[in-house]
């Protein structure tokens, strides 16, 4: 593979007429673009931020491409192969707009292969049943779209302009998700009981992907003053709490949450209690599945090596063959 | 506009054809014409469920994407040929794919071969894309117009399965040592399945112009072949052909497993609609 990654340093070096700009642009709440001087702070916090989000993006295809050769239908094996394609195409814009900072992709390849960087928590979790590819639509993708939306805003346009794309696409996602469950639902007592299991399983998990509670996320702060970050983790949560309480109805489920209320007072939607002890230890490698994740993208990015050599070989060789026909 | 008017707007070779429309379709192929639309049928849903393995395993993310469009043109030519084919006997594409046994499928062995590593899928690839597009550029003039418009959107998209796989064939086989000794050993694993592919059966006979014999796909296929290996600077692997009987109902010992990770969900809850 062949990046041409912009060395960032270059425009690192204090520069007084380029720090004005940036203020200013952020100021006018607008775009920051890869050429323009950016304080080294902020190049890392969302050199950090992307790649984790492509990170998620791909180890995210695992657990529902787990489900693709037994799909019940062919129309929802068709449905899930594309979905699980989206996502791969999903990571690579997102390590594309990284790019444009100044890390190339092989390098945050390199760092997620070897545990050096995180991805979404909640992939950690086993998709055990038909139902689970329905609650992770609905709920996982729709937890990541209410988190993704005011990231179209974000103040850098790499970022931004890759997240409009990538938010239609998790739209039909999560209505997939949706419809899988409805049609559960809607069947047997066997099939509305898978459905109920899942999304008793998936709940939880997904409503702690928008991070921890603001008095907890240290980080938060500095990403709202950059405009990258737009809502806080809490008021987010609370936005997604109430969509589901009324899309559940639809489906005629039960959300595992008995004491979701809508409090007048702070005009949120609250929710029982979250294990964040559960959360801190599936971040920390000990969730269900962290090892086989990692495993499984480490193989395959492993086996693989040969074929990327053997490209990269004959492309090299198709350029010396045109130059020595020149 | 009403879902049968839609339809029968939309029945014309080189317009999108769904499945769905084909279900409307008021004329029932006739029990060779449907035997016929099994073959081809089974061929690409055991074709994309082997390429289906690859998603999120692929060398490269572009390559999980290429492999995944390949897998998905497969499975969607499958539901159209499956739903035509069921229309003979009254049952849908997914009674046909998940509640008929192993004897009762027409693959080819082809189609059932492990994945192996990328080589030996690109092997795979290659035979089926350029097999598949001499079919279907003949396809395109069946007298049974639902054969000839399913073709007609299958050949385009084909198209792109071939130079999908040429294109590896190329950097495989001239790209480092380990990728052309890779890429030998996969044509060779592959090849013995060839034949079976231009194997005439007595279907065919009583087909007429329904359908396409397959021995005339032989000299087409093989020059193609040629042109693509030369340049590779490959050789035809010098290996007995096997003597198939997929069109037969006498499978390779892999269809059994295949179709058991299939159908496994299906059959748990018969009847239950998904």
């Amino acid at each position: 593979m062949t990046t041409t990654a912009i060395d960032p340093r270059s425009r690192e070096d204090h520069d007084a007429a380029g720090e004005r700009r940036f203020d200013e642009l952020i100021a006018q709440d607008s775009r920051i673009e890869p050429r323009d001087w950016m304080p080294a702070d902020y190049r890392k916090s969302l050199t950090r931020q992307i790649s984790q989000h492509a990170h998620s993006e791909i180890i995210g295809m695992q657990p529902e491409a787990n489900w693709i050769t037994r799909a019940p239908s062919l129309k929802r094996k068709a449905v899930l192969m594309a979905k699980v394609q989206d996502e791969a195409g999903h990571g690579l814009y997102l390590y594309s707009a990284a790019e444009t900072l100044g890390t190339p992709r092989d390098q945050m390849t390199e760092d997620l292969i070897a545990g050096k960087a995180r991805y979404s928590s909640i992939f950690n979790y086993p998709v055990l049943t038909w139902a689970d590819i329905g609650a992770i639509g609905w709920l996982v993708d729709g937890a990541a779209i209410c988190n993704q939306v005011p990231l179209c805003r974000a103040s850098y346009g790499p970022y931004g302009r890759a997240m409009v794309r990538i938010c239609k696409e998790e739209s039909f996602h999560q209505r997939q998700g949706f419809e899988i469950l409805l049609e559960l639902a809607n069947g047997t007592e066997a099939q509305k009981q898978m459905a109920q299991d899942a999304v008793n399983r998936w709940y939880a998990p997904s409503l702690m992907m928008f991070g921890p509670p603001d008095e907890d996320s240290p980080n938060s702060q500095k990403s709202m003053e950059w405009n990258i970050k737009r809502f806080s983790n809490d008021e987010l949560r609370s936005r997604f709490v109430g969509m589901m309480v009324e899309q559940i109805k639809v489906l005629g489920l039960d959300l595992p949450d008995k004491d979701v209320r809508f409090d007048e007072e702070t005009g949120r939607w609250q929710h029982g209690p979250l294990d964040w002890n559960e959360f801190k230890e599936v971040l920390a490698g000990r969730g269900p599945c962290n090892a086989q994740r990692m495993e499984r993208r480490r193989e395959a990015h492993e086996d693989g090596a040969w074929v990327r050599e053997a490209a990269a070989a004959y492309a090299e060789k198709q350029v010396l063959k045109t130059a020595q026909a020149a | 506009m009403s879902e049968a008017n839609a339809s029968a707007t939309r029945i014309t070779p080189g317009n999108a054809l769904r499945p769905e429309d084909i279900a409307l379709l008021e004329t029932k192929p006739g029990d060779a014409v449907a035997q016929y639309a099994l073959w081809l049928g089974d061929d690409a849903l055991i074709l994309a469920q082997r390429l289906g393995w690859w998603i999120s395993r692929a060398p490269e993310l572009e390559e999980d994407v290429a492999l995944a469009n390949i897998a998905l043109d497969q499975i969607g030519h499958a539901r159209s040929f499956l739903t035509y084919a069921g229309r003979a006997w009254d049952r849908t594409e997914d009674d046909l794919a998940y509640f008929r046994r192993e004897p009762e499928f027409r693959s080819v062995h082809l189609v059932e071969q492990p994945n192996g590593d990328f080589a030996r899928t690109i092997a795979r690839q290659f035979v089926v894309a350029l097999y598949q597009w001499e079919l279907y550029s003949r396809l395109v003039d069946s007298s049974d117009p639902t054969l000839a418009a399913i073709a007609a959107k299958a050949v385009k998209e084909v198209d792109y399965h071939r130079d999908h796989s040429i294109q590896w064939i190329l950097r495989l086989g001239q790209g480092t040592e380990e990728s052309r000794h890779r890429m030998i050993a996969g044509l060779k694993l592959t090849w013995p399945y060839v034949e079976e592919l231009f194997t005439d059966h007595p279907l065919v006979d009583e087909l007429g112009d329904v359908g396409v014999r397959p021995s005339t796909l032989r000299a087409p296929f093989d020059a193609a072949v040629q042109v693509v290996l030369a340049e590779a600077d490959l050789e035809v692997p010098q290996v007995p052909g096997s003597v198939g009987g997929g069109r037969l109902g006498r499978h390779s010992e892999h269809l059994g497993y295949i179709l058991a990770e299939l159908q496994v969900l299906a059959r748990e809850y018969p009847g239950a609609s998904w």
